[in-house]
């Protein structure tokens, strides 16, 4: 049967959807959905084709949005998506996923819920926010967000999730209890004998090899990691990249060793593209070597960013790969990295890019 | 054992609210004796209102103003009969 592929933006101003077909060649745009609220991820169910958009909006507060029609008209709950009276009140949905046992939301400040009927309702996960750690979460440049977040793909009891900036942390039973997964990574923002903390790490994006579960890739503010073992210790991959400052991270959908990364220049160094060139760095043998990807980006007077969600592959053969840009662009491969197309420019800022297969 | 009869009020929705819950009027006459019980009453009738109008603190949103008869109110501002209340939007976004 025929498929369509769906790219789903979420932007400063909405979501956004461009579909093709199989070839992904041509692309349609539409948008901007969700009364264009400030949308931080968008991700799409592979078996329903429901498509889900989380934000928050200054006025109105945070918001799942949900199209059972592939973006045509839009629903939105935030019903039981609230701390208790009291505590600072959940500004905006940062993340979305799919587990086995319902969907997931993580918001800011940094907690978990869970619905089980689709998004119209919420329950809070409460344990994460009962870690004794805490106390000692401070937010990161983009406030304290959790913004990843990976049910696994086979147990419905697994579950990490990345926080800014408290690291990442995991869970075995279902969201009872946590513990921080962090061993490895840098803190290079902290005094020198306090560089490898249990947690505090600044966590900017955290993806699994869908091949391999327990194979995990990180980008952090300090780094980039792989991790064997679901995140007990991380090893640095960093070595061959032009930098080790990044936000997203994208994971193959069928080769556990392939993973793409897009390094800026330095966290204080303006946050752009290496010498104003653009490329995606790909390896295939884990992190060990890295290519650079530079055949149809542009190569002089380049300076935009890429956010942690705003890289993604799609699970055709070959693997589709994208990225939205904060200058709203987005640029898509066809074949892996190897030749870049800009398929959408002038968009607002992108902060998450997702792709849907599904039969058309 | 007497019954409480509360005070009728007019309400008007903005725009922006009312183009998330479509069918919502731009004004709405309802029974209710402080600001809370008026929304309370809104989201009766539009579910999910409330968390667009208040936070979980609980408080009106910080960049939601409710206006009754000309004054800013609280969710705790007493209703009288007859008094107008006004939801809008403040300055914000970017």
């Amino acid at each position: 049967m025929a498929q369509k592929v769906l790219i789903l933006l979420g932007t400063k101003k909405g979501a956004f959807i461009l579909e093709s077909d199989a070839q992904r060649r041509s692309w349609k745009l539409r948008g901007p959905f969700c009364e264009t609220w400030p949308i931080n991820h968008v991700v799409g169910d592979e078996v329903s084709g429901t498509i889900y958009g989380g934000g928050g909006n200054e006025w109105f507060g945070p918001a799942v949005w949900k199209s059972e029609d592939f973006g045509e008209s839009w629903t939105h709950s935030s019903d039981g998506l609230a701390y208790a009276a009291g505590e600072e009140p959940v500004k905006s949905v940062w993340s979305l996923a799919g587990g086995s046992d319902g969907l997931y939301a993580g918001v800011e400040p940094a907690g978990l819920f869970r619905s089980a009927d689709g998004g119209l309702s919420w329950q809070h996960v409460a344990g994460l926010r009962e870690h004794p750690s805490r106390p000692d979460w401070h937010p990161g440049g983009g406030g304290l967000i959790l913004h990843s977040l990976i049910p696994h793909p086979d147990d419905a009891k697994q579950i990490w999730v990345g926080i800014s900036a408290a690291g990442v942390f995991y869970t075995a039973d279902g969201g009872a209890t946590w513990e921080p997964r962090n061993r490895g990574t840098r803190a290079d923002f902290l005094p020198e004998d306090q560089r490898y903390p249990e947690y505090g790490q600044c966590v900017h994006c955290v993806v699994v090899a869908p091949a391999k579960p327990n194979r995990l890739y990180q980008q952090n503010h300090c780094g980039m990691y792989r991790s064997e073992d679901g995140g007990r210790k991380w090893e640095s991959i960093e070595t061959g990249l032009p930098s080790s400052f990044g936000f997203p991270a994208a994971a193959h959908p069928r080769d556990a060793e392939t993973v793409f990364l897009l390094p800026l220049n330095g966290d204080i160094a303006g946050r752009y593209v290496p010498d104003a060139k653009a490329a995606v760095w790909r390896s295939r043998d884990g992190g060990k070597n890295w290519q650079d990807l530079r055949e149809g980006l542009p190569q002089e007077n380049t300076f935009f960013g890429v956010l942690r969600q705003a890289m993604a592959t799609d699970r055709l053969d070959p693997a589709g790969v994208y990225f939205g840009t904060n200058t709203g662009m987005l640029y898509a491969s066809a074949d892996e990295g190897d030749r870049w197309s800009c398929i959408a420019q002038h968009l607002p800022p992108v902060y998450s890019v997702e792709t849907l297969v599904v039969d058309s | 054992m007497s019954r409480q009869v509360l005070p009728k009020v007019n309400v008007t929705l903005p725009i922006v609210l009312r183009r998330l819950f479509p069918g919502a009027p731009r004004q709405v006459s309802l029974a209710a004796a402080t600001v809370k019980d008026a929304i309370d009453a809104l989201d009766a009738d539009w579910p999910g209102m409330r968390d667009r109008l208040c936070d979980s603190r609980p408080a009106i949103r910080r960049h939601i103003n409710v206006f009754v008869s000309g004054e800013r109110a609280t969710l705790q501002t007493p209703l009288t009969e007859g008094a107008e209340l006004v939801i809008l939007t403040a300055i914000s976004g970017g």
